[in-house]
């Protein structure tokens, strides 16, 4: 019984990580010009062709895959931001965001399009080893590379946060945009490097999801994408370690869910974590309380 | 009397009952053929749809991505209603109890989740129809997955016609009366419409219960004419469509809302053409459009016919 609890713990994790990748980035780009970037799921659909690309076009291993989609999904995310946000910088919430559907159905049926509908299977980039500590839990060798580059990732994430000048002016142009920019910070190209960032980090999400469940497809953001906002919700948005953590949370309730309950259910879970979280405390765990001025 | 039965409204009720006995002519001596009837179907449904959302969204400013979800509970409670019940009058019957239980739901779900602002009510509408759709998929009642189907066909262009007629007729009283000038204010300055003495959560609330009427209609009326509902129809992407109409004809304009559902279903008609491209397309017009005209085709004006006769343009100096 305790070992089965552990054993769904250790899976929740693995897909909590998951969404603690895609989170960080609708976390950070929220946090920066309060738009919710529904594009962001399809940017880590397509970290997972490129990272399929690599392995199987270009015979590469697992960590130039990675580090060839962050990349490929960074400059897609500036490019984006570039093109169909800027413009809108100034205009109401509501045109961004039906912008930010029109750039997420684009680059779903773009993709579609090129590569067609079908489910692909990922190649087996990975050795297929597992341990087992005791008789009932199983450790998967994918579930380790998944833990050890999410925390790599977050680390390298914390220190540009707060120890590097972009760092600081991602932090002052979130804080009030109108300050940052009278203090001489430039403000398009900090808002440019914050969906980059984020970008890359859903693209290797992307690599990790291919590797972990090995199919991918088209419309294989658009799921997750809503999961990892639920968690940057639930973690307070806007606030990076909020969204670690509540990446986590969804992953490991969602994998409880499955595993003890109704897993038709463990959607419906997730959303209901998310209408609870805002009805009871709308700035998330990990939020500060704004007093509204008027 | 005189205020009802004045020459304006007379003039107007001339007009639409020409204009829905011409289009019975039509389908009466076959010229429209059965493709063009369930575009016209798609559209009034459309219209419905987006004029309901409208009041939400363009006039109150409450930003709601779970139309979809009322939408599915009307057409589901009509659908059972109409396969149980094989009367004449089970129609009228499912169409109404529709429409009632998606205000129900519509009113509670709107009391906790309206005090949220902005995008976060966008999202927790959005989760609350998702999770409408997730207990539709796991009831048995409702067919599951694969949903209903066999439900008797009662809507054809006569009861068309008259729900989109009266639709449109009573969300824009609506917004001429004393409660619509009050919605607007909330969208306009929610803080200085509480300090005028306007109950906000009571005008939102009715806004959104409305709205949630409505939608429930147009769910009715859409199980009933195709036949066959799963929930999938009622999924996150049928609330963005709705949503997309509304924008592109322009927040706070009905007649924007009308013209929109009309001209997305020539185009998505047209784009049957090339299947494969056919969202990439939507999807890059929609982006065009946003990034071009942010404010819709109609902004917030609305269509009328005596700018047409008016021989000069009052200038405003």
């Amino acid at each position: 019984m305790l070992e089965q609890l552990i054993q769904q713990l250790i899976n929740g994790l693995s897909l909590g990580s998951i969404y603690a990748l895609i989170a960080l980035g609708y976390t950070m780009v929220y946090g920066i010009i309060k738009l919710i970037n529904f594009a962001h799921g399809d940017i880590y659909m397509i970290g997972a062709y490129v990272g399929f690309a690599c392995i199987t076009y270009f015979g590469l291993g697992f960590f130039p895959s990675l580090v060839i989609a962050m990349v490929a999904c960074g400059l897609l995310g500036y490019l984006i931001e570039k093109i169909a946000y800027k413009p809108l910088r100034n205009a109401t919430r509501i045109a961004a965001l039906i912008t930010a559907i029109g750039v997420s159905l684009f680059l779903e049926y773009g993709t579609m399009f090129i590569v067609k509908a079908n489910v692909r299977t990922y190649p087996p980039v990975l050795a297929d080893l597992s341990f087992k500590p005791t008789s009932n839990i199983v450790i998967n060798i994918k579930q380790i590379y998944i833990f050890a580059v999410t925390i790599v990732l977050m680390i390298i994430l914390q220190y540009i946060v707060h120890r590097t000048r972009i760092g600081k002016a991602m932090r002052a142009v979130s804080a009030d945009m109108d300050a940052a920019q009278l203090m001489g910070i430039n403000v398009d190209h900090t808002i440019s490097f914050t969906f980059a960032i984020g970008s890359a980090l859903a693209g290797a999400a992307g690599i990790l999801v291919g590797v972990y469940y090995n199919s991918i497809d088209p419309l294989m953001g658009i799921l997750p994408g809503l999961k990892a906002f639920i968690a940057a919700v639930l973690g307070g948005i806007g606030v990076i370690p909020g969204a670690m953590i509540g990446g986590v949370a969804i992953g490991v309730v969602e994998t409880m869910v499955s595993g003890y309950g109704n897993s038709l259910y463990k959607d419906a879970v997730a959303y209901a974590i998310l209408i609870l979280i805002l009805i009871i405390k709308p700035s998330g765990l990990l939020g500060k309380n704004t007093r509204e001025k008027v | 009397m005189n205020r009802v039965l004045n020459l304006k409204n007379i003039k107007y009720f001339i007009g639409l009952a020409a204009f829905y006995g011409i289009v019975q002519i039509l389908i009466f001596t076959n010229i429209l053929s059965d493709y063009y009837q369930v575009t016209m179907t798609t559209i009034c449904i459309n219209i419905i749809l987006a004029v309901s959302l409208n009041l939400i969204t363009g006039f109150t400013g409450q930003f709601s991505l779970g139309h979809a979800g009322f939408m599915s509970l009307g057409a589901y409670t009509c659908a059972l209603i109409t396969l149980h019940i094989s009367e004449q009058y089970s129609f009228f019957i499912g169409v109404f109890a529709g429409a009632l239980v998606a205000a129900l739901v519509g009113f509670l779900i709107g009391i906790p989740t309206l005090r949220l602002r902005g995008d976060y009510l966008a999202i927790a509408t959005l989760g609350l129809s998702e999770i409408i759709r997730i207990i539709i998929l796991n009831f048995d009642f409702t067919g599951g997955a694969s949903g209903l189907s066999g439900i008797p066909q009662y809507t054809n262009w006569t009861w068309l016609f008259i729900f989109t007629a009266a639709t449109v007729i009573i969300i824009k009283n609506f917004i001429n009366s004393s409660h619509g000038r009050a919605c607007i204010s909330i969208r306009e300055d929610e803080i200085a419409a509480e300090s005028m003495g306007i109950n906000v959560t009571k005008y939102k609330v009715m806004a959104f219960v409305i709205g949630a009427f409505f939608a429930g209609i147009a769910g009715a009326l859409y199980s009933s004419y195709f036949y066959f509902i799963k929930p999938d129809l009622f999924g996150f992407l049928k609330s963005i469509d709705i949503l997309v109409i509304v924008v592109l004809g322009g927040m706070g304009s009905i007649s924007g809302s009308i013209l929109a559902s009309v001209l997305l279903a020539i185009v998505s008609t047209y784009l049957q053409a090339f299947p494969e491209l056919r969202m990439v397309i939507y999807s890059l017009l929609l982006l065009i459009m946003m990034i071009f005209r942010p404010k819709g085709l109609m902004g917030t004006k609305e269509f009328r016919l005596d700018d047409f006769f008016r021989k000069k343009p009052i200038k405003v100096k």
